[in-house]
């Protein structure tokens, strides 16, 4: 029979080895699907995890991994502080959705003034838009003791209907000829977020992803601020003994999470998407959740767990389209990973053991 | 030993956990009727060891005879069937729900509640334990709430009842009541497992003691025939220190503290209730009473965690109430709560992350909003050093100590910050008997250093023993501070709120 026991301390080995025995064991659970389903395991495996990235379109697919990483790894590394303080921001979508319009709103304010300072003033707007929607939950929560899950949650539906409302209404391209939606702002060079380098999908938004990665890594393990959200998360009497103030955290960590999901899409409007649409949002906000939680709310951790999370959208993408795999298919399989990864957890925390039983009975 | 027949019999019982061995090879026997006491330090082996009676742990060898039969209960229900009880040193009750509630939720086919209710009083003025049925336990006294666990089992008819640790939330005149009790029970043949440290109690009420030191029988004995010094050495297994005092007298007051009102942040807590009382330099102020009265909250209000009314603590004439703990730490008043882990640390954080949890100012370990985690793990190693810490490294979590050591830690911690005024909250709760003196003797001299300590303790042997003055919490109210020296015990039993109210109902008192 089979125990277990708690470490005294997590082991930091497993905390290492665990997510590459979980993408091991979701490729094996994995392969024994698609076999079932009728389709080589090997061939399917090998084009959601090997093809995207040194395939024969590797150079298509390489740029889209860094185009669908960044929004979630730039949300999922706002998320996580707050995740890690006891602050549950599930309305980074929503955040997401006011972030892109205010972006956008204020590029095509300015339009068709060509200027050097309107993307930097958009990119000003799309964040403080995201900090904005953030601080509904949070000053309820402060106020009222609202409980900031549903309160972010429930926003994310008004953040959908306002986003239907400004590309039928104020935000609607005038020369669209009556099509829901906003000027392109691609075609818009002083407002467009183009690729910083051809061929790599690198723009802004990425860069900003991979900044929030350091700022993220600095603050929790170097400066105060990071001390007492891990503080507050582990043990909130011990924190309000150590003198942190939980209002104050609340808002910082709301607010963070607001901001950086609204500079997510302020940076993806202005480019991979181009316009507001209607269907605009695509569940990055919701994704990143799970990619903050992938990640074991680290930094460092996000930024793979980022790639790794495209990677199996991009690849799932492919295998549906080249092999006729079932949709259902490909979200079971990156639910294994998950599944996987979440319970190899374990590993880290408890020690496996044969049990002896050498009791008379 | 008595020429009692033999009720329980425990052969050679072992039981090893990760590192530790809790029991080994562990014998005993229990008469009928008998009070056997179970004497050990913290972290002796008791609590296990009563665990694989109560069928809460599986011996990993040995084995147990109940009245000549194999008994190996798998979980306590078994154990109950077998009519062993337990009342545990932690109440399992709910305290939204009345008396009746609570104990027919313990049961397997409880009867209607009127029924119960009968049952309950019928059983408790049998015992002289008078309760309630229709009461909130949320109402009750610690000691009532003793009483509820008690009946719970006496309604089982049991024929071993376990009691852990069961004055530690009880005033002295409670006490005697309980015992009355216990030895009533004895005296119908019910045979009782007491479990104690105190030795007092031991030698006043027990038939037998087996004594446990590191997870070992080391002895048994008839307690009355022994000093408590000699149960004593039995029990830690080497002459203990005494703590020294010294005659010096105390300065001018630093903390006061007038008329302080303040409502429990929980709902079940305590409200402070016009609290006054004043600390001169170099004085050490027992603050007594039992359990839930008020100590948690008297501790939040002191360290900055709740704040106080204007003017209700005065800092050397300034009124400190409005600020935060850090805003008072910066002023030099410091606290230890009672609560180790989560409260006063946190547990899966590291030494050096826990040394920057109160030290952060103080120390200087926080410098432009970054914290120098070089100097965190130097201060961490100096307390480490300075109070004996049995640990590898700061670098473990606080999780990974046991208790004495954190708490060793935890005082430490505030101790070397220099404190004008230190509040302390179970200064030695849970913590071996070496390192309890070593943690009074800190404090004793802290004291003289002309630090004004408060020391806030369930341990009245200990409040006796640093305390310059006494005073004692009971629902909220403290009772006049009067000096320790030549306090009797009846006195400050009627401090700390004498039975409670609560009726004997002995017949022959």
């Amino acid at each position: 029979m089979l125990r277990l026991e708690k470490r005294p301390v997590p082991s930091r080995a497993w905390t290492v080895a665990t997510p590459v025995l979980a993408v091991l064991l979701t490729m094996v659970a994995g392969g024994v699907m698609f076999q079932l389903l009728g389709k080589d395991p090997f061939v399917a495996i090998r084009t959601i995890f090997w093809d995207p990235v040194f395939g024969e379109f590797a150079w298509y697919f390489r740029g889209q991994l860094l185009v669908k990483a960044g929004p979630l790894i730039l949300i999922a590394v706002g998320l996580s502080m707050g995740f890690r303080a006891g602050i549950w921001n599930i309305g980074a979508e929503g955040q997401y959705i006011i972030g892109a319009i205010c972006g956008a709103a204020v590029g095509l304010a300015f339009y068709p003034l060509e200027a050097w300072f309107i993307f930097p003033l958009m990119v000003i707007a799309g964040g403080l838009g995201g900090w904005a929607w953030a601080m509904i939950p949070a000053l309820l929560k402060t106020r009222f003791r609202t409980n900031e899950i549903l309160v972010s949650l429930l926003l994310v539906y008004v953040a959908e209907q306002l986003l239907a409302a400004m590309a039928l209404g104020r935000l609607r391209n005038p020369e669209g000829g009556g099509f829901p939606g906003s000027r392109n702002l691609s075609q818009y060079p002083s407002a467009a977020n183009l690729e910083l380098i051809p061929g790599t999908g690198m723009h802004w938004g990425v860069v900003a992803a991979f900044v929030a990665v350091i700022f993220g890594y600095i603050l929790l393990q170097r400066h105060v601020l990071g001390y007492q959200i891990r503080l507050a998360g582990q043990a909130p009497r011990a924190a309000r003994f150590g003198g942190v103030n939980p209002n104050r955290l609340v808002v910082f960590c709301l607010g963070l999470s607001g901001a950086l999901a609204g500079l997510a899409g302020m940076f993806e409007v202005a480019g991979p998407a181009g316009q507001i649409s209607i269907d605009f949002n695509s569940g990055y906000g919701f994704t990143a959740i799970i990619v903050a939680f992938l990640g074991r709310l680290d930094p460092l951790g996000i930024l793979l767990a980022g790639l790794l999370m495209a990677l199996t959208y991009i690849g799932g993408e492919n295998a549906q389209s080249n092999l006729g795999l079932p949709s259902a298919a490909i979200q079971a399989f990156q639910g294994m990973l998950l599944f996987f990864l979440l319970a190899l957890d374990l590993l880290s925390n408890f020690r496996v053991r044969l049990a002896t039983r050498k009791v008379k009975t | 030993m008595t020429g009692r027949e033999t009720l329980l019999s425990i052969e050679g019982l072992t039981k090893a956990y990760p590192g530790v061995i809790a029991n080994s090879d562990v014998s005993f026997r229990i008469g009928l009727g008998e009070v056997h006491a179970l004497l050990g330090e913290n972290g002796a082996g008791k609590s296990t060891l009563v665990k694989m009676i109560y069928g809460l742990v599986r011996p990993d060898a040995g084995r147990m005879l109940l009245r000549g039969a194999e008994y190996a209960p798998a979980d306590p229900h078994a154990a109950r069937k077998a009519g062993v009880a337990m009342v545990f040193q932690h109440f399992s009750l709910f305290e939204a729900l009345n008396v009746a509630e609570n104990v027919s939720l313990g049961m397997e086919n409880p009867p209607s509640q009127g029924q119960l209710a009968r049952r309950i009083r019928e059983v408790s003025q049998a015992y002289g334990l008078p309760l309630d049925p229709a009461r909130l336990v949320g109402d009750l006294s610690a000691g009532e709430r003793q009483r509820v666990e008690i009946v719970r089992c006496l309604l089982q008819d049991p024929k071993l009842l376990i009691m852990d640790e069961p004055t530690s939330v009880l005033t002295p005149q409670e006490v005697e009541i309980l015992f009355r009790t216990l030895r009533q029970l004895s005296a119908e043949g019910t045979a009782i497992l007491y479990i104690s440290h105190k030795l007092e109690e031991i030698r006043a009420l027990c038939d037998t003691a087996t004594v446990l030191r590191l997870g070992k029988v080391v002895g048994t004995c008839t307690p009355r025939a022994k000093s408590a010094r000699e149960l004593a050495e039995m029990m830690v297994g080497k002459l203990l220190n005494e703590t020294r005092r010294s005659g010096s007298a105390p300065g001018a007051a630093v903390i006061e503290v007038q008329g302080l009102s303040v409502r429990s942040p929980n709902p079940f807590g305590t409200a402070l209730k016009d609290v006054s009382f004043s600390v001169r330099r170099g004085e050490v102020l027992g603050i007594g009473g039992v359990a839930g009265n008020g100590q948690d909250e008297l501790l939040a209000a002191l360290s900055g965690e709740v704040s106080a009314p204007k003017g209700a603590v005065m800092l050397n004439g300034t009124d400190i109430g409005a600020l935060g703990p850090n805003g008072r730490r910066s002023l030099a008043v410091l606290s230890a709560p009672e609560e180790r882990l989560g409260h006063a640390a946190a547990p899966d954080m590291s030494l050096t992350e826990n040394a920057v949890l109160t030290g952060a100012a103080r120390e200087g370990l926080v410098r432009g909003g970054f914290v120098n985690w070089g100097k965190a793990r130097a201060f961490a190693e100096r307390i480490i050093r300075e109070f004996d810490v049995r640990t590898p490294g700061p670098g473990n979590a606080a999780r990974a100590l046991s208790g004495g050591n954190l708490q060793k830690f935890v005082i430490g911690r505030e101790i070397l910050q220099r404190p004008d005024v230190l509040v302390v909250n179970q200064p030695t709760w849970g913590v071996d008997a070496s390192a309890a003196a070593a943690i009074r003797q800190a404090l004793l001299d802290l004291a003289e250093g002309g630090t004004a300590v408060i020391v806030i303790s369930q341990d009245l042997d200990e409040l006796m023993e640093i305390a310059d003055r006494f005073a004692a919490l009971n629902e909220g109210r403290l009772s006049a501070p009067r000096p320790t020296e030549g306090l009797s015990i009846e006195e400050i039993g009627m401090m700390m709120g004498g039975a409670h109210g609560m009726e004997v109902a002995h017949a022959q008192g």
